[in-house]
């Protein structure tokens, strides 16, 4: 078992309150994780400036090659890791034993977490709109048109409160450090592994150690991170994106509700789109943001309901070890009933079919775990309460919807892929400012483009333009 | 080091006959109180033949803490006691109607025992106070002022009203909570900076903290400032809050002593806390005035194994207040006797887990 140390910039300190990270299915002991208290975490901050200064005193160019190093290193380096160390395949297993993700699933976030760091040029280039990355150390700069341009940053380190259930979030932080902000990290509970394994790869990497803060500890500890933080990322349910809405120093990483929505002119031709369809809802076992949660169409909806619940509704729980497993378990005790419950309670409304019935119960439940099967629910209008909802397993409503109508009432959706050709309705949907990513034609909603912003573009979120002028 | 089976024998005996005392003075129409002795004429027993020990009092049902809401507040003062200038203290109220305890000399006989514990190289006499704690109608506000008197000071106060706080909590308004405290600690700094030389202190685990951090941001230090004894209080006194305050807030020189009460026992000091013992924090009561058990979660008429873990159970036993058994909103590990300390105590307390979630730890 390893015990993991609280990172107070950089250096290691073993609290006397540690909590243990458990396998799911046997209780086995992992991890012991020591906890930090809020005073450790608020003192502490004093030497936030420091790692902003040390990270610009590396050229960009250097951290970009540092991120590569430690990409390859993360993906297959055995590498420190609190008092022991940990291979690649350590680190998928433990991942996995603590979140109920199928271990070759946390393989592949692997895999994507080290293409994001190998094409770090790339990004930041896509993401600064090809701004001389000089220019965020020296704070102006000129660009290759001539013109003088400022970008101040806003915080001297970037605070993120990490979740515990979906290891695919990573990679949105991984262009902070070659952007020259420090990372200010609160690991969720089950998930203490990527932050601490991706810190241990940058340090072998050459990346200061005092530019990076690792502080696991309970729901205060999140509070005060987003409290001393002047930028913060955060990832929560709707509650939480509520609480910050309008907050410009909070981004809130929350539910996506991301949707495929079928124009009136192919949706006759639906059969051709259930692979895409299926995908969205199901891969990576349906727990992230850009998963589809509500498939939307004037017409043919009940026999899509129909065609999606043959294809996932036998789908069965298998154990995390298995190449084809394919959901996730929820990892906390009672978790996966009281979802099921919620979902239950609302089946029983006119115009609401659940379309895997006849494929067997959906939960399942285990000693110390439960999974939950997928799930396809059929709703005649929008004004049905399962239309809009989501849960993080594969889970999605067909939802029957006049075309004019579904812009006024899919709600906020992060990724809507828009199947359509009518110019008029795809103009309205570029308009829609409720959708964040839309993708327009047949595309699957899990289907990332890492060159593209998500839910904001971060280099905006940490630096600001502004008007700069000198003296000659 | 364990307390040898002699002493604790004697503790035993003492508590007993203290049980005794008081039970026959609440019981005794000549002395005791409206509430107790209309309590006992519906018993169908009496108390003063039926207890004669400590465990005797286990025939009383488990106090209920609402009795203490409302009034006429004089329903618990006890013939005996008629005619001394009185007190009224209450505990929560940041709704409804608060819990109220009337006494006159208990706060100063629980604090003058306390006092007894206080190392005089860190706590001189003579040296005057900040009590950096609750305002208003709190027992701990003028305990903390008796205290720092009985010790030859004179005691400075700022204004802090735990009822807002504790409203601006639940509203979900903590910028504005973080605001008040700032507002609170400036007050202290106002004071510790106005040449009164303070050395010693009341205050709270967050209200330390956030003091510690203002006082940084002006170059300056707890220690620094002239404070070398620090008394402080509240179930937030982790083992590693401790540790953290004990190495980066106060540092070598300054004394800090964890203690744990409330308004119904008094105080319940700590063993000496440091690294020897992983900063472990033990609580004792002021036996035979109150007593602390830590019973079954199930069954609060039985005692936990020492070291397992249970509900605190509080029975407080003076001539002004009589409490035979009160679950507390705490829970903790039973611990075994000491040399100094000849009785059991309760490490590890926190909130109790069936009730954290709905309880709100403002300031203190």
């Amino acid at each position: 078992m390893l015990n993991l140390p609280i990172l107070r910039w950089g250096q290691p300190y073993t609290s006397l309150e540690q909590d243990e990270v458990v396998h799911f299915l046997t209780g086995k002991p992992l991890a012991r994780v020591s906890q930090a208290n809020t005073g450790l975490l608020s003192r502490d901050m004093r030497h936030a400036e420091r790692a902003r200064r040390m990270l610009t005193e590396i050229p960009i160019g250097d951290l970009i090659n540092m991120m590569k190093k430690a990409g390859d290193l993360y993906l297959s380096g055995t590498l420190a890791m609190g008092d022991g160390e940990q291979s690649p395949d350590d680190f998928a297993r433990q991942q996995s034993a603590s979140t109920g993700l199928p271990e070759h699933m946390c393989k592949a976030n692997m895999s994507k977490n080290h293409f994001v760091l190998n094409n770090m040029d790339q990004i930041l280039d896509a993401l600064t709109r090809g701004l001389p990355l000089n220019i965020l150390t020296q704070g102006y700069g000129i660009e290759e048109r001539g013109v003088v341009v400022s970008y101040q940053a806003q915080c001297p380190v970037l605070g993120l409160v990490l979740p515990s259930n979906s290891p695919g979030v990573h990679t949105l932080w991984l262009p902070v450090i070659p952007m020259q902000i420090g990372l200010l990290l609160k690991p969720g509970p089950q998930e203490p592994w990527t932050p601490y394994r991706m810190a241990a790869a940058f340090y072998e990497a050459g990346v200061p150690r005092e530019a990076i803060a690792i502080y696991p500890g309970g729901a205060d500890v999140g509070a005060e991170v987003v409290r001393r933080a002047n930028r913060c990322m955060i990832f929560g349910g709707t509650p939480t994106v509520e609480r910050y809405k309008g907050d410009s120093r909070v981004q809130v990483h929350g539910p996506g509700f991301s949707k495929i929505l079928l124009g009136d002119d192919v949706v006759d031709q639906w059969e051709k789109y259930i692979d895409i369809m299926a995908d969205s809802i199901f891969l990576n076992s349906g727990r992230g943001c850009i998963n589809c949660s509500g498939i939307w169409a004037s017409r043919h909806t009940k026999k899509i309901a129909q065609a999606l619940a043959e294809k996932l509704g036998p789908i069965e729980a298998k154990p995390p070890e298995d190449p084809q497993a394919s959901i996730a378990a929820f990892t906390v005790p009672g978790a996966a009933r009281a979802i099921w419950n919620s979902i239950d309670m609302r089946l029983h409304e006119p115009g609401v079919t659940h379309m895997t019935a006849p494929f067997g119960h959906r939960l399942v439940e285990l000693e110390r775990c439960g999974y939950l099967r997928p799930t396809i629910i059929h709703c005649d209008s929008p004004d049905r309460a399962l239309s809009n909802t989501e849960y993080m397993y594969p889970f999605a409503t067909v939802v029957e919807c006049p075309q004019e109508q579904m812009l006024g009432k899919i709600g906020p959706t992060l990724v809507c892929s828009a199947i359509t050709e009518d110019q008029q309705w795809r103009r309205q949907l570029m308009e829609a400012r409720h959708i964040d990513r839309l993708n327009l034609g047949a595309l699957p909603t899990i289907r990332l483009n890492w060159l593209q912003p998500h839910e904001g573009n971060i280099v905006e979120f940490l630096f600001r333009p502004r008007a700069f002028q000198t003296a000659v | 080091m364990t307390s040898s089976p002699g002493t604790a024998q004697q503790a035993k005996s003492q508590l007993d006959a203290h049980v005794r005392e008081i039970v026959e003075w609440h019981f005794n129409p000549a002395t005791g109180c409206p509430f107790w002795l209309d309590y006992a004429s519906k018993l169908g027993w009496d108390p003063r033949k039926s207890v004669q020990t400590f465990e005797d009092l286990k025939r009383f049902p488990l106090f209920e803490d609402d009795w203490l809401r409302g009034g006429p507040v004089r329903r618990w003062l006890p013939k005996g006691l008629e005619g001394k200038p009185l007190f009224v203290f209450e505990t929560g109220g940041s709704t409804g109607v608060p819990k109220s305890r009337l006494t006159s000399e208990d706060f100063r006989i629980d604090y003058e025992m306390f006092s007894d514990t206080l190392p005089e190289k860190y706590f001189p006499r003579g040296s005057n106070w900040l009590m950096l704690g609750p305002s208003g109608p709190r027992r701990l506000r003028l305990a903390v002022e008796h205290l720092c008197q009985h010790r030859g000071g004179i005691c400075f106060s700022v204004d802090l009203d735990p009822r807002w706080v504790i409203k601006l909590i639940k509203a979900g308004l903590t910028e504005e909570m973080h605001r008040y405290k700032e507002h609170v600690i400036d007050q202290a700094v106002t004071i510790l900076t106005a040449g009164h030389n303070i050395q010693c202190m009341f205050t709270t685990p967050k209200l330390l903290e956030a003091l510690a951090e203002e006082l940084d941001n002006r170059g300056t230090s707890i220690r620094k400032i002239g404070i070398t004894g620090v008394f402080a209080g509240g179930t937030e006194f982790t083992p590693q809050f401790t540790r953290f305050a004990m190495e980066e807030l106060l540092g070598e020189g300054v004394y800090l002593t964890p203690t744990y009460g409330n308004t119904l026992m008094g105080l319940a000091c700590s063993k000496p806390v440091g690294p020897r013992s992983d900063y472990k924090i033990t609580y004792y009561a002021p036996q035979p005035r109150a007593v602390i058990e830590v019973v079954s979660f199930d069954d609060a008429s039985k005692l936990v194994d020492y070291g397992k873990t249970g509900r605190v159970r509080l029975t407080t036993l003076t001539r002004e207040t009589f409490i035979p058994g009160f679950l507390e909103r705490d829970e903790g590990e039973r611990e075994a006797p000491c040399e100094e300390y000849p009785w059991d105590g309760v490490s590890g307390v926190r909130p109790f887990r069936k009730l954290s979630a709905s309880t709100t730890i403002g300031v203190y």
